[in-house]
């Protein structure tokens, strides 16, 4: 099954596929693993037991999604030498030992203590499980850290030097891990994470708002939600902003591609194209609408800086511009729908009305998915953006898979989609399911077999009772 | 020579590939006989046993594949590309087996295709392993630096020879795994599935070392060359000591002695692999200095694996420790 596609080709759309099938599950464990120790954390303070009755909830759903992240994770871990060996070969000796690092502080990290934090708050008690719980955390961000060094050494590898074979050699540890988009490309991540869960938490609360208004648990989910959505949703546009700046930098090709600039601004003066139809083969946007000056505005903060457009680097080193220029405007937009989300929350929530604000809960219903879109258009954006290198300007992509036939990549892509679409369709599907039942529902053990750890009832000292305030 | 980084890295890897092999061996184990216990109870029980370990087990693969791709990134770029249908089947067996443990529980329609997807997706897992293990024994053609063979180059009579010892061992490893875990009915069908398995496992052990020395005529010099003919000669003995205490465990309804040795019985026929292997990482060619990434490589990551190794080695056995004991239904780990 080659499809009349070159093995390359093939290679990179099984990439594409796996990665962005993986990148939602950890955008969400990330911030779900901290949402769950705030959730265990203010149990243990304050004793009230709707805390308890949202940790075993968002638990349960953590439990499914942490487990589809574990196993779309080996597959990435794998596919570095199955369908690029040259790339391992010759970058394994930099990026290697950062995997190798996340793999013993962060993976081991989470896995030995999620037992415990998922079937242990009765045989640790609750110090200990509130440990295991923090530990849990930190190892989804120390796992981030590490990931996140890996990739923006690909974007902008720094600390190196390139051995008589042709590996990239290590040279400065600090200036690797440390490399120049790092800590840019690290808070944007995990503030993404914290704003994709915080977008989820808000829909499930304000789906169980329309329908059941006075449930105290739903109340909390959706307080906490806004109050997400109104404070970390500017930090993540200032921090968007900053990354954008140091893309401009260090990639500037990158940055020409996304905003449509096929032709460079010696003089600055840069308009904003906002919307149109990118064409790379004539090198022109059609149907332009654009903003006189804004460009320069936004991508250098005045505006007489010149800047290049893709003119200025040879055809050959061009990343493509038709899908990230869609791809960003997709991700600004859904920033700035979030933050609409957090300021209409703000308003409500002064006047006394959050929890009766009906369209502001089919509003906060509906941008539930939109943590994961603009994630995913994200680093589409990103990685697009860096062609046709992997490792940017030192290593080409054409110049990384493995000397494989077609046939085999084809075959195992269309096992991948097969599978994939199956699988984590299936868990897709139990997650809503989860999700759209209230967390009193949850606890109801005859209804759903002998699950949930029976710890929660004994701690709370009391029956499961209805959800009622 | 024995202490310079590469070598020390060699056993850290072979470390962390015996660790998967003993930990994920039996909870693919559980998996392959899942479809031989009586009722949905019995898979259920079984599969809880596992339920707070099985992720950590299995993180020893990555850090087996993530340290190769490391410290050796010339052998991960060769054997990658030279097992790939092998690795794209266990990843996709390993997928299946992984989501089961939430799944099962999440449905009631679709309850029974998630046990086989658990069941088959063990199963997939350990063939597709141990066809790897026979394929990286029997050796693989380099080209410059790049895997120079064919895409089933791994398939031979040896490497099936291999699939199957390696699936009789998992098994027994559940069984025994089982025997321990477990009490009442399942831990007697566990004893009585366990005892076959034995006996079939240590055959295979015997079959898969003497058809190792033909395979390649380097093994059969290196094995009855001095001084490795004394371990050639000590290991076999060794093997049929501790299937003896083995044996005897089962017989005399011991709970944890029978999964120990079963464990013993991995540990020697891995160090009988190690004994072919050496110098090379990736026979017939390729040696362990050659694939070494560069020393700074080496050592920085060194500094990392020897605080944390330690340290994962103490929480996971507190993990496990605090899931010791038996389990029963009532515990309810989903």
């Amino acid at each position: 099954m080659d499809f009349g596609f070159s093995a390359l080709d093939l290679a990179r759309a099984q990439f594409a596929f796996t990665i962005s099938a993986h990148i939602i599950f950890p955008a969400f464990s990330i911030g779900l693993a901290s949402f769950l120790m705030v959730l265990n954390g203010l149990w243990l303070w304050r004793g009230d037991p709707v805390y308890l009755r949202l940790f075993n909830y968002w638990k349960t759903i953590f439990a499914v999604v942490f487990g589809m992240g574990v196993v779309s994770g080996i597959v990435m871990s794998y596919q570095f030498g199955t369908n690029w060996a040259v790339f391992s070969d010759k970058a394994g000796p930099v990026i290697g030992p950062l995997m190798g690092y996340e793999v013993l502080s962060a993976f081991f990290l989470e896995a030995g203590f999620l037992g415990i934090m998922l079937f242990g708050r009765e045989r640790v008690g609750p110090r200990l499980h509130m440990a295991a719980t923090t530990i849990v955390a930190a190892g989804t961000l120390f796992s981030a850290f590490w990931i996140l060094s890996v990739n923006s050494w690909m974007q902008t590898p720094a600390g190196y030097a390139i051995n008589e074979v042709g590996q990239f050699i290590p040279d400065d540890w600090l200036a690797i891990i440390f490399n120049p988009s790092f800590p840019y490309r690290l808070v944007h991540m995990v503030l993404a994470a914290y704003l994709t869960t915080a977008f989820v938490v808000g829909a499930v609360g304000a789906w169980h708002l329309m329908r059941s208004p006075e449930s105290a648990s739903a109340r909390v989910m959706f307080s906490m939600a806004m109050w997400m959505a109104l404070i970390v949703t500017p930090l993540q546009i200032v921090a968007g902003d900053a990354h954008g700046l140091n893309t401009l930098e260090h990639q500037p090709a990158k940055i020409a591609a996304m905003e449509g600039h096929f032709e460079s601004y010696p003089e600055g003066r840069v308009p904003l194209i906002l919307f149109g139809i990118p064409d790379d083969k004539n090198e022109t946007v059609h149907y332009a609408l654009e903003i006189p000056l804004l460009g320069s505005l936004i991508l250098t903060h005045d505006l007489d800086t010149p800047m290049q457009g893709l003119d200025a680097f040879p055809p050959e080193d061009r990343p493509k511009s038709a899908l990230i220029f869609w791809t960003f405007r997709i991700m600004v937009a859904a920033g700035f729908a979030m933050l609409g989300i957090g300021l209409w929350s703000a308003v409500a929530r002064w006047k006394g009305r959050l929890y009766q604000a009906k369209w502001l809960h089919r509003a906060a219903f509906v941008m539930g998915p939109s943590g994961f879109l603009a994630v995913l258009c994200g680093w589409i954006t990103t990685e697009v953006g860096r062609q046709p290198f992997t490792v940017y300007g030192l290593l080409r992509t054409a110049d990384s898979a493995s000397t494989l036939s077609a046939q085999s990549v084809g075959t195992s892509l269309v096992a991948f989609i097969l599978v994939y679409f199956f699988v984590f369709g299936s868990g897709t599907f139990y997650v809503l399911r989860l999700m759209s039942k209230r967390p009193k529902d949850q606890i109801s053990l005859e209804k759903i077999g002998p699950t949930r750890s029976a710890g929660i009832t004994q701690l709370a000292g009391m029956p499961p009772k209805g959800d009622a305030k | 020579m024995i202490f310079d980084l590469a070598s020390i890295w060699a056993a850290l890897i072979a470390f962390a590939v015996l660790a998967y092999v003993c930990l994920d061996g039996f909870d693919l184990g559980i998996g392959i006989l899942s479809p031989f216990l009586k009722d949905r109870g019995e898979k259920h029980l079984a599969m809880n046993t596992i339920a707070p370990v099985w992720d950590g087990n299995e993180t020893w693969l990555v850090l087996g594949g993530g340290g190769l791709f490391a410290v050796f990134p010339l052998a991960y770029a060769i054997v990658m590309p030279a097992l790939y249908p092998l690795i794209i089947v266990m990843l996709l067996g390993l997928i299946f087996r992984g989501v089961a443990f939430e799944f099962v529980h999440r449905t009631k329609r679709m309850q029974g295709f998630w046990e086989w997807g658990f069941a088959l997706g063990s199963i997939l897992a350990a063939i597709a392993q141990g066809l790897a293990l026979g394929g990286l024994v029997q050796g693989i053609t380099v080209q410059g630096r790049s895997f120079g063979g064919g895409t089933w180059d791994w398939l031979t009579p040896f490497s099936v020879l291999t699939a199957v010892a390696l699936v009789a061992g998992y098994a027994l490893l559940g069984a025994t795994w089982l025997n321990m875990k477990t009490e009442g009915a399942l831990q007697a069908r566990a004893q009585a599935i366990a005892k076959p398995l034995a006996l079939g496992f240590v055959a295979l052990i015997g079959a898969v070392s003497l058809a190792t020395v033909f395979v390649r005529p380097e093994y059969m010099a290196r094995w009855f060359g001095y001084p490795t003919i004394v371990f050639s000669l000590t290991v076999p003995l060794l093997v049929l000591a501790v299937a003896w205490v083995l044996w005897r465990g089962l017989r005399d309804g011991h709970d944890g002695r029978p999964f120990v040795a079963t464990l013993g019985l991995f540990a020697l026929s891995y160090i009988g692999l190690g004994i072919s292997f050496y110098p090379h990482i990736v026979p017939p060619s390729l040696t362990i200095a050659e694939a070494a990434a560069p020393e700074s490589s080496l050592a920085f990551l060194l500094v990392g694996a020897l605080v944390l190794i330690p340290m994962i080695l103490a929480y996971t056995a507190y993990s496990y420790w605090v899931f010791r004991g038996k389990v029963r239904p009532e515990d309810g780990y989903h």
